[in-house]
C-alpha cells in the first residue's frame, strides 16, 4: 500500500537529498552566478565586478540584439508549425498502426538520437551543397530529361543550374525541423494513443466526417500533447546554435550565436549573460503560456 | 585575433570537434591529480595543449626518445577557447600555443609565464626577423611556432584574371553568390581597413563606420562568413573565393590543381603561433626542454613538413625541400610581405566594437 511520505521522512530524505544536492550544486548555483555576471561589467581582461548595473539589459533591448531575438523567435515559430504539420499525421499514423509495426515505426523514430547532432549536420550539408546528393540526382534527371526531349526532336533544356539549398535561411528551418521533429512526434504519439477510440467510432456512427471527427475530436482530446510537444520542439529551436552556424548563410544569425561570440571572441561574459538570461526569461514565458493552455483544456483521458 | 575551426585537413574536422572535447573531458580531470607539484626533479610528463593537425607525425615519440618525458596533446580549436580554459585558471598544462595578438593579451592578464631564455638554447635557429616582434618585446612570453598570412583562395577556372584585390570580396558584385568571408569580426574589420589603404590597427572611427557600410552594400553578394574551413568550400566548389590562410590553401592545393591563392596587393594581415608557458605550470623545466625540442633544426623539419605552414626557424627550413621553400603560396613573395602587418592587441573594447559591427552587418 502507498504510504504518505510525511509517514516515511528518512526514505523520503535520502532519495531525495542527492537530487536537491545535484540541481543545487551542479544547475542552480552555477546558473545563479551567471545571473549575477548580467548585472556587472568586465574589469581588465579577466575579472567581472558585479555592481548590479542594468547597463547590459540596455543592450539587450537596443533594436539590434531585439531584432535578432524576433527572428530567432520567428524562426523557432516556423520549425515549430513545419514539425506540427509534419508531425501531427506521422503520430496519428503511428498510433493506428498493428502493434508490431507501432514498435518499429517508434524505433525509427528514435533512431537520429543514435548519433551525434555534429555528424547528422555534417551529413545534411553533404546533402545539401552545390555538388551535394540532391542536386546530383537532380543533375541527373535534367540529362536524362534533356536527352529525352532531345530524342523526341524538341529542344533540349539549357544548361543546368544546381538548386541552393545549404548556407541560406531555407537551410536553417530545414535543418531545425529535422533536428526537432522526433521531439514533436513523440509527445503527439503518447497523447494520441491514449485516446479512447470508442470517442472516435462515436462521432463516426453519429454522422461526423473524418475530417470534422478529426478538428472537433481528436485535436481537442489530444490538446495537451499538442502543447507540450510545441514546448519542447521550440524551446531547443529557440536556442540552436550548431544549426544556423553551419548550415546558415550571411542571414542567418540566431541568437545563440551571439550569446557564444560575447562569451568568447567579444570576451564579454556580462552582455553574454544578459543575453542568455533574455533567453530564459522568454523560455519561461513560454512555459507559462503552455501552463495556462494545460489548464484550460479538458482533463485527457 | 582568433583562428576558428582546425588547421589542415577539414575533412577530419568534425571527428576533431567531437574528439577534442572528449580529451578536454578527461584531460581536465586527470590533471587535478597530476598537477601536485613535485619536490625537486619533475616527473617525466608533459601536458601540451595545441591546435590539431598541428605537429609533426613522429615529434612527440621522438621528444619522449630524446628526453624521456611524456607529452599527452589535447586540442582545442580557437584562440578565445584556450583563454577561456585558462582564465579560469590554469588546469595543468605546461605549454600553450596561442597566437600573436593574444601572446599580448595573455601576458596582459597574467596568464603566461616569462620564458627563461638560458633554458632555451635553440632560439638562434629562429630568423632574426621574427625575435623582437612588437605582440611580445624581445619575445619575453612566446617562441615563434609558425607564421601565417591571410589571402584569397580562389577557383582559377572561375576567376576573370587574378582576384589580386580585396575588392573581389568586399567590394564587388563580380562573383556575386560565389564569395565566402571568414566570420570572424577582427580579421574583416581589419582586412576592410587594408583594402581602404589603411594599417589594420588604429583604425579611426569614422572608417569603422565606412567599413560597416562597405560590408552591409557587399552582403547581398556573399554566400557564406566560414569558421576557417573556406578551404573546404572552395573545394566542394560551394563557392569560387574564399578569404584564408595560406596554409590551409596549400594543403587542398596539393589535392586539387585548379585552386589557386594570392596575397592582395593592398597588403594583409599576419599570424604568428607561438610556444608559451602558461601560469601555474606544474612542470616548467619540461616545458622549457619541450618548446628547445621543438625549435630544433631536424624536429622543426619534421613539423613543417606534415603541416605545410610557414616557419620562422630558419635553420628547419634551410634542411626542407624545395617545394616548401620556394612554394609561392607558403611563403609569398617578399614585396607582397612587405605590406602585411601584425594586428595588435588594442584592449577588450576594442574586440567588442568590432563584434558588434559585425553582428550588425549581419543582421542588416
Amino acid at each position: 500500500m502507498e504510504q504518505h511520505w510525511t509517514r516515511a521522512k528518512g526514505a523520503f530524505a535520502a532519495v531525495f537529498t542527492p537530487t536537491v544536492f545535484w540541481l543545487f550544486a551542479f544547475f542552480l548555483i552555477p546558473l545563479g552566478i551567471v545571473w549575477a555576471y548580467s548585472f556587472g561589467q568586465n574589469d581588465g581582461l579577466v575579472d567581472i565586478a558585479i555592481t548590479g548595473t542594468f547597463k547590459n539589459y540596455a543592450r539587450v533591448l537596443e533594436p539590434l540584439y531585439l531584432l535578432i531575438f524576433v527572428k530567432s523567435l520567428w524562426f523557432a515559430f516556423l520549425t515549430t508549425a513545419l514539425c506540427l504539420l509534419i508531425g501531427f499525421p506521422v503520430a496519428l499514423a503511428i498510433t493506428f498502426a498493428s502493434e508490431k509495426t507501432k514498435s518499429w515505426l517508434l524505433l525509427l523514430i528514435m533512431l537520429p538520437f543514435w548519433t551525434n547532432l555534429l555528424i547528422r549536420t555534417y551529413a545534411l550539408m553533404a546533402v545539401l551543397r552545390t555538388e551535394g546528393y540532391v542536386n546530383w540526382g537532380y543533375h541527373w534527371l535534367w540529362d536524362r530529361a534533356s536527352g529525352l526531349m532531345q530524342a523526341a526532336g524538341m529542344q533540349p533544356l539549357g544548361v543546368f543550374t544546381p538548386l541552393e539549398l545549404l548556407h541560406n535561411n531555407f537551410a536553417v528551418v530545414f535543418g531545425l525541423v529535422y533536428v526537432n521533429l522526433p521531439f514533436m512526434v513523440l509527445p503527439l504519439y503518447a497523447a494520441l494513443d491514449r485516446l479512447d477510440r470508442s470517442y472516435l467510432e462515436a462521432s463516426l456512427d453519429l454522422g461526423a466526417g473524418h475530417l470534422r471527427t478529426l478538428m472537433r475530436v481528436v485535436v481537442p482530446l489530444a490538446l495537451p500533447g499538442i502543447a507540450s510537444g510545441i514546448l519542447i520542439t521550440f524551446i531547443p529551436a529557440l536556442g540552436s546554435y550548431l544549426t544556423p552556424d553551419m548550415l546558415g548563410g550571411p542571414d542567418s544569425q540566431m541568437i545563440a550565436s551571439i550569446i557564444e561570440r560575447q562569451f568568447k571572441r567579444a570576451n564579454d561574459w556580462p552582455f553574454g549573460a544578459a543575453l542568455s538570461f533574455m533567453l530564459m526569461y522568454l523560455t519561461f514565458a513560454a512555459i507559462a503560456i503552455q501552463a495556462v493552455l494545460n489548464r484550460r483544456a479538458p482533463e485527457s483521458r | 585575433m582568433s583562428k576558428t575551426g582546425n588547421r589542415g585537413a577539414s575533412r577530419r574536422s568534425l571527428l576533431t570537434t567531437m574528439g577534442a572535447a572528449a580529451i578536454g573531458l578527461t584531460f581536465t580531470s586527470a590533471c587535478s591529480q597530476a598537477a601536485k607539484p613535485a619536490g625537486g626533479a619533475e616527473e617525466a610528463k608533459l601536458n601540451f595543449y595545441n591546435w590539431d593537425t598541428y605537429i609533426g607525425e613522429t615529434t612527440l615519440a621522438d621528444f619522449k626518445k630524446a628526453s624521456g618525458v611524456d607529452v599527452n596533446m589535447s586540442l582545442f580549436a580557437t584562440n578565445d577557447e584556450l583563454f577561456a580554459k585558462l582564465k579560469a585558471g590554469n588546469p595543468g598544462y605546461d605549454v600553450v600555443v596561442p597566437s600573436n595578438e593574444f601572446v599580448t593579451r595573455m601576458g596582459q592578464a597574467g596568464l603566461l609565464m616569462p620564458l627563461d631564455h638560458a633554458k632555451i638554447p635553440n632560439m638562434k635557429n629562429i630568423d632574426p626577423a621574427f625575435l623582437d616582434p612588437d605582440y611580445d618585446k624581445g619575445r619575453k612570453f612566446s617562441m615563434p611556432y609558425t607564421w601565417l598570412v591571410l589571402g584569397l583562395g580562389y577557383r582559377k577556372s572561375k576567376m576573370q584574371g587574378v582576384p589580386d584585390s580585396w575588392k573581389w570580396v568586399f567590394d564587388s558584385p563580380q562573383y556575386k553568390g560565389r564569395i565566402a568571408l571568414l566570420s570572424e569580426s577582427a580579421d574583416l574589420m581589419r582586412l576592410s581597413a587594408k583594402y581602404l589603404g589603411h594599417s589594420v590597427n588604429d583604425i579611426p572611427p569614422e572608417m569603422v563606420k565606412q567599413i560597416e557600410a562597405m560590408l552591409i552594400r557587399q552582403k547581398p553578394y556573399v554566400k557564406a562568413f566560414h569558421e576557417d574551413d573556406g578551404q573546404t568550400l572552395l573545394q566542394n566548389k560551394d563557392v569560387d573565393i574564399v578569404i584564408e590562410y595560406n596554409g590551409d590553401i596549400a594543403q587542398v592545393m596539393k589535392e586539387d590543381d585548379d585552386i589557386g591563392f594570392i596575397v592582395p596587393k593592398e597588403g594583409s594581415l599576419l599570424n604568428s603561433d607561438t610556444l608559451c608557458i602558461p601560469t601555474g605550470a606544474p612542470r616548467p623545466d619540461n616545458a622549457h626542454k619541450f618548446i628547445n625540442y621543438l625549435l630544433d633544426a631536424q624536429a622543426g623539419a619534421e613539423i613543417s613538413k606534415t603541416i605545410l605552414y610557414p616557419t620562422p626557424n630558419a635553420a628547419a627550413k634551410a634542411l626542407m625541400p624545395d617545394d616548401y621553400r620556394n612554394n609561392p603560396v607558403i611563403f609569398p613573395p617578399a614585396d607582397q610581405m612587405a605590406k602585411c602587418e601584425y594586428g595588435a592587441f588594442e584592449g577588450a573594447e576594442r574586440a567588442q566594437l568590432y563584434e558588434e559591427v559585425i553582428t550588425r552587418v549581419r543582421a542588416a
